[in-house]
């Protein structure tokens, strides 16, 4: 029994200060299952596959993951991410690809601004503040829509290339997401904007003190979010390949839930986005896992619900233990 | 002193612009009268309970985003239940339902209780679950309502002008709200959503408390659902809009996210304000997506306001 | 006491431990109280109090030893169940319910409400209605409702953690008054705080804890207080540091800091300083005098409403607290949980300040900060055993890392707000002497406290501030505790003088 305990402490210790593998291992096991119920589905296409569909959730959740440092969180970002898509394909025809990419990405950072703009001057709550700019921004998008209707959409070769394209059997969206990734890990500890982000999620008063303006940090941070979740948008486009008035808000609470299982606290000065990629391939082979196992809908959906339940639990149970 | 006032004052503040709306609503539309208010009664009663209880849960210092997925699951629950069932069965059935949303709400504070994960993560994983549980209820619309318990809620209720579904509003919320607020667990709901460890320091049970504020919040989200299969007469298992609106009115009804403080009665009234609009809107045919900017504005703009005084009230 | 009463105790824990993690809390910690008696729980920050105090209150559950209550075990889990089984606790932290009246708060744990009103105006409270919102009632009052509150249940062992700590000295003699005579009617008292003076004035015993383990019991004696501070610190220290400047430097030349007729808020009235490069000035205030506004104001978190701040002779105003430290104004605050970043690293902790500004929102130079850092740690000696995260470390080692990041950024001029509250001797003497050795290389000092006994060890001069107002200023050598306590109550000659 004391045994036991002590093994299991110091599981939990040794998770505490490397949180990843936990969630490596998890992400073996599932495909371990995949390959268990289906012999010989894991292959390199599969592979390439899950990537591909990882890689906008995982960007998204990288919204998430940003806010959710600061004690924040970004409603929004899915409708960002759908009107960029939607306002791209539509202008394309107007004003030509290069142009129409700029364009489609200022409403998303404008969300980000006024996100901002709630949560630092006016100190709105932000899950009220993004649920708020979420609905508006949706409302706009469907006036906006009635405007350029007639005139149709395209979809830039370049961005189905991006997002459906594989090189030597890689999705080529990795172009864009390594480089994504590795300049979001290296920015939350090795920068001043990223340990500001941690700073105020623990405590914003000693932040105040020290002398962090936040008004500054959380509306970067915002804009930030609206930005990256602009980009999430023109890539999911390219995969997708059909422009829709809520082309993007499915993956919205999956993306949090990558965000939660990859070990970021929703309270703040916790996490980091290494466990968030890896939070959106474990959800993305649940995925299909699920699918595979032809479960009715119902079904699935109390499923996916009870695993993100269980993994936050043992996360905060083996972590807790380390304490 | 000013906090007492400034609270009561919203709630004043809140009725002066709903009689502002309703004149403005009468010089728009000279005609209306009773069947405008009936309707507009009526389209109000999931909102108003989705509200409830999210109020109450944000009392208790939560968040339940689930609370549109448990209307689901109520909602078809009711409809597959009264499908040809007589009068009798009828009331059974609606006992039932209201059991299933009190045990619904009981699993989703038992589960942040039990887990210690953070609410808004435990009733994110349940929004799916209920969703899934409502679809493996009914796969697609379906089922009925009983038609005297649809009669509930149309017409008018002795005099023309007072609509019987904003009667059955009343009842019902009176019936759950009033009793609770006066228990010592009305109490205990406002004490561990102020300050939880000053609660359980001066003896309150912090985890039994938050499990009956969830179960009171699934207890009125069941009704919520009732509502819809009673107005539409039948079952929809796919959860509505109610989440992002009742998160809305609550905020603009003065209950502020965090716990502790206000009431049933701010938030409701905030209810038809945002349903007023809506409809003062539709009435002067504005594009009803022009409409859900306007209601996502005024939500926006009230909470930045809000936001603002309570900054500028914590630094004088 | 009898013999036959200290036979059967009425409250007797024995051989408690606790284990957080490889964090050892408790190892061999007893208590053992009888009827009628006060017993001081004393132990440097670190010693494992806290715990133990959880253990008996109920909110934790030891891992060996027992708690009996009257001879019979009590397994109490939760503070609810230890109220029932007559031992009632009175937190640091008021408990009370911030959003609701007091009569709420009263209904919400059962409260006598008759008992509770007797005891409130015991206590010397007037003019309080039930139906005041307890969020809008000061921490002083708070804490005094939070005892009578306890005290109307007529707890059999009542505890009080730090009781006096946020007290005016006028409450501070009616609570000590209305323990002894609680003890005299034969109920018992645990009285944990870091005043001899209070432990010497009502106490019957001191039980020491040490490294987890109870290390002593001693009766309350005269000059026991050297023998408890032994005990706490498990070593012989030499004497207190008086200091080895002479009381008669005074600086000269421009003041580093200026303040002319300040006000700001409702209880900062008038008040004018000149803080000189190379000194420590004392500020000496009851609670709520407007100490807490003055610093406030000059750390740039608050805005005055009249009076100006210079620095080196040239008018500033602050709108934020970037500006203060910009100007050189570094703000220690008295409390802990407002300055630290709980959850993260001590290195953190410390880099916090440098990277503050915009221009630092880029890459950081990790060589460069690691150096930094380390400098500030050894030169503080902070214990870095568990330093990956704050909150594990002890509260001296805590607020060595509040002053430690200032420390490492360059102090120039520092503002410390009680820096010693509420942590144990060993920190405290080597805060006195940090703060000796800054101004000998030429920071100015600004030092609130609330310990009179530490103005003569860490200050040159000392500023007394009653009602808003400076009413006199008194050199170190004349700064005996009775000058300085009359002086905070505002009876002295020499009246409205400026610094």
């Amino acid at each position: 029994m004391t045994s036991e305990t002590t093994m299991f402490k110091s599981v939990g210790r040794f998770i505490g200060n490397n949180p990843l593998v936990p969630l490596l291992i998890l992400l073996l096991v599932l495909v371990g299952v995949l390959e268990f119920m289906r012999p010989g589905i894991v292959n390199e296409r599969w592979i390439g596959n899950t990537i591909k569909f990882a890689i906008p959730l995982a960007m998204l959740a990288a919204c998430q993951t940003l806010t959710m440092l600061t004690g924040g969180i970004d409603l929004s970002a899915a409708v960002a991410a759908t009107i960029s898509a939607f306002v791209m394909a539509t202008q394309v025809p107007i004003v030509g690809v290069p142009l129409a990419i700029c364009i489609g990405l200022i409403p998303a950072i404008m969300i980000g601004m006024v996100n901002g703009f709630g949560v630092a001057v006016c100190r709105v709550h932000p899950l009220i503040m993004t649920l708020g700019t979420g609905l508006i921004a949706t409302g706009c998008l469907q006036v906006y829509q009635r405007f350029v209707i007639a005139s149709g959409s395209v979809i830039p070769d370049g961005l189905a290339w991006l997002g459906t394209g594989r090189t030597w059997g890689l999705p080529n969206a990795l172009i864009l997401f390594v480089p994504i990734a590795i300049l979001i890990i290296w920015a939350q500890r090795r920068t001043g904007f990223g340990r500001l982000l941690y700073a105020l999620g623990s405590n914003e008063t000693a932040s105040r003190i020290s002398g962090v303006r936040s008004w500054q940090v959380f509306l970067a941070l915002y804009m930030l979010s609206g930005l990256i979740a602009g980009v999430t948008g023109l890539l999911y486009v390219g995969l997708i390949k059909a422009p829709s008035l809520s082309l993007v808000n499915p993956l919205l609470l999956p993306s949090v839930a990558a965000a939660v299982i990859g070990g970021t606290s929703i309270f703040g000065g916790r996490g980091g986005y290494s466990g968030t990629i890896l939070g959106a391939l474990i959800l993305t082979v649940l995925g299909t896992l699920l699918t595979l196992l032809q479960m009715p809908e119902g079904l699935r959906r109390i499923l996916f619900g009870l695993i993100i339940l269980t993994v936050t639990t043992t996360y905060i149970r083996l972590t807790e233990q380390s304490r | 002193m000013t906090r007492q006032f400034l609270r009561h004052g919203w709630t004043a503040g809140l009725l002066a612009i709903l009689a502002l709306l309703f004149v403005f609503t009468k010089i728009i539309q000279p005609d209306f009268g009773t069947s405008g208010l009936d309707s507009l009664s009526r389209a109000m009663l999931p909102f108003a309970f989705a509200t409830a209880a999210m109020a109450v849960v944000v009392i208790a210092g939560g968040i339940d985003l689930s609370v549109a997925s448990m209307m689901a699951v109520a909602g078809v629950t009711a409809a597959v239940l009264m499908d040809g069932a007589g009068d009798g069965m009828t009331a059974v059935a609606v006992v039932i339902v209201l059991l299933v949303g009190l045990t619904m709400g009981a699993i989703n504070g038992a589960l942040i209780v039990i887990t210690r994960v953070p609410d808004i993560v435990v009733t994110l994983a349940m929004l799916y679950v209920w969703e899934g549980v409502a679809l493996l209820i009914l796969n697609g619309p379906g089922g009925s309502a009983t038609p005297w318990l649809r009669e509930l809620i149309v017409g008018p209720f002795i005099v023309p002008w007072l609509p019987r579904s904003l009667v059955f509003l009343a009842v019902c919320l009176v019936a759950v709200w009033v009793p609770l607020k006066r228990s010592k667990l009305g109490l205990s709901i406002y004490a561990i959503g102020s300050n939880d460890l000053a609660a359980y320091r001066s003896g309150v049970s912090v985890g039994r408390t938050r499990i009956a504020a969830y179960a009171v919040c699934g207890l009125f989200a069941a009704i919520g659902g009732l509502t819809l299969t009673m107005s539409t007469g039948n079952g929809e298992p796919i959860p509505g809009p109610y989440l992002m609106a009742s998160v809305a009115a609550v905020v603009l009804g003065g209950v502020v996210l965090g716990g502790g403080k206000g009431a049933l009665l701010g938030p409701i009234i905030a209810v038809i304000i945002l349903r007023l609009v809506r409809m003062d809107l539709t009435l002067l045919s504005v594009d009803p997506n022009v409409t859900t900017i306007v209601e996502g504005t005024i939500m926006v703009v009230v909470v930045m306001f809000g936001g603002v005084l309570a900054y500028r009230g914590r630094h004088k | 006491m009898t013999d036959q009463q200290a036979q059967t105790p009425l409250l007797d824990a024995k051989g408690v431990s606790k284990r957080f993690g490889a964090v050892v809390a408790l190892e061999d910690a007893s208590l053992t109280i009888s009827a009628g008696q006060i017993v001081a729980l004393m132990g440097a920050n670190g010693a494992g109090k806290s715990t133990f105090v959880k253990i008996l209150t109920g909110a934790l559950k030891p891992d060996t030893g027992h708690v009996r209550i009257r001879g019979t075990e009590r397994r109490v889990g939760s503070p609810a169940e230890a109220r029932r089984s007559g031992l009632v606790p009175v937190y640091q932290e008021p408990s009370l319910i911030p959003d609701l009246s007091i009569a709420d708060n009263l209904r919400l744990g059962d409260t006598p409400v008759a008992d509770f009103q007797h005891w409130v105006h015991e206590l010397g409270i007037d003019g309080l209605h039930l139906d005041d919102m307890i969020s809008a009632l000061p921490l002083a009052t708070l804490r005094i409702l939070d005892l009578a509150r306890a005290l109307a249940v007529k707890p059999d062992v009542l505890l009080l953690d730090e009781m006096t700590a946020a007290l005016p000295t006028d409450l501070v003699e009616k609570v000590l008054d209305t323990v002894r005579k609680q003890a005299d009617a034969g109920q018992s008292v645990i009285y944990i705080s870091h005043r001899f003076s209070e432990i010497a004035e009502i106490c019957d015993r001191a039980t020491v804890l040490r490294d987890g383990a109870t290390v002593g019991d001693l009766p309350i004696t005269p000059g026991v207080e050297e023998k408890v501070v032994e005990l706490m610190l498990g070593a012989v220290l030499d004497k207190d540091p008086t200091r080895t400047s002479t009381a008669a430097h005074r600086p000269e030349g421009m003041p580093r800091v200026t303040v002319r007729n300040l006000a700001a808020g409702t209880k900062l009235q008038d008040v004018s300083l000149d803080l000189y490069r190379g000194e420590v000035l004392g500020v000496v205030a009851l609670e709520g005098q407007g100490q807490d506004q003055l610093f406030d104001v000059l750390a740039g978190m608050d805005s005055p409403t009249a009076g100006t701040i210079a620095l080196d002779g040239k008018t500033v105003s602050f709108n934020h607290p970037a500006d203060a430290i910009a100007a050189g104004l570094s703000f220690v605050p008295g409390d802990r949980a407002d300055g630290l970043l709980m959850e993260r690293s001590v290195h953190e902790n410390i880099a916090l300040p440098q990277l503050a500004r915009f221009a630092k929102w880029g890459a950081i130079g990790m060589k460069k900060e690691a150096a930094t850092v380390k400098k500030a740690i050894d030169r503080l000696q902070i214990d870095t055993r568990a330093q990956g995260e704050v909150q594990r470390l002890s509260g001296g080692n805590q607020q060595k890392v509040t002053i430690g990041r200032w420390i490492a950024a360059g102090v120039d001029t520092l503002l410390l707000f009680d820096p010693t509250r509420g942590i144990d001797v060993r920190t405290k003497r080597q805060i006195y002497l940090l703060v000796r050795e800054l101004a000998e290389q030429g920071a100015a000092v600004l030092y609130y406290t609330s310990e009179l006994a530490e103005v003569p060890a860490a200050c040159d001069r000392a500023m007394v501030i009653f009602n808003g107002k400076v009413v006199d200023v008194i050199e170190a050598a004349d700064a005996d505790e009775q000058t300085l306590m009359r002086a905070a109550y505002g009876l002295t000659a020499s009246a409205a003088v400026s610094a």
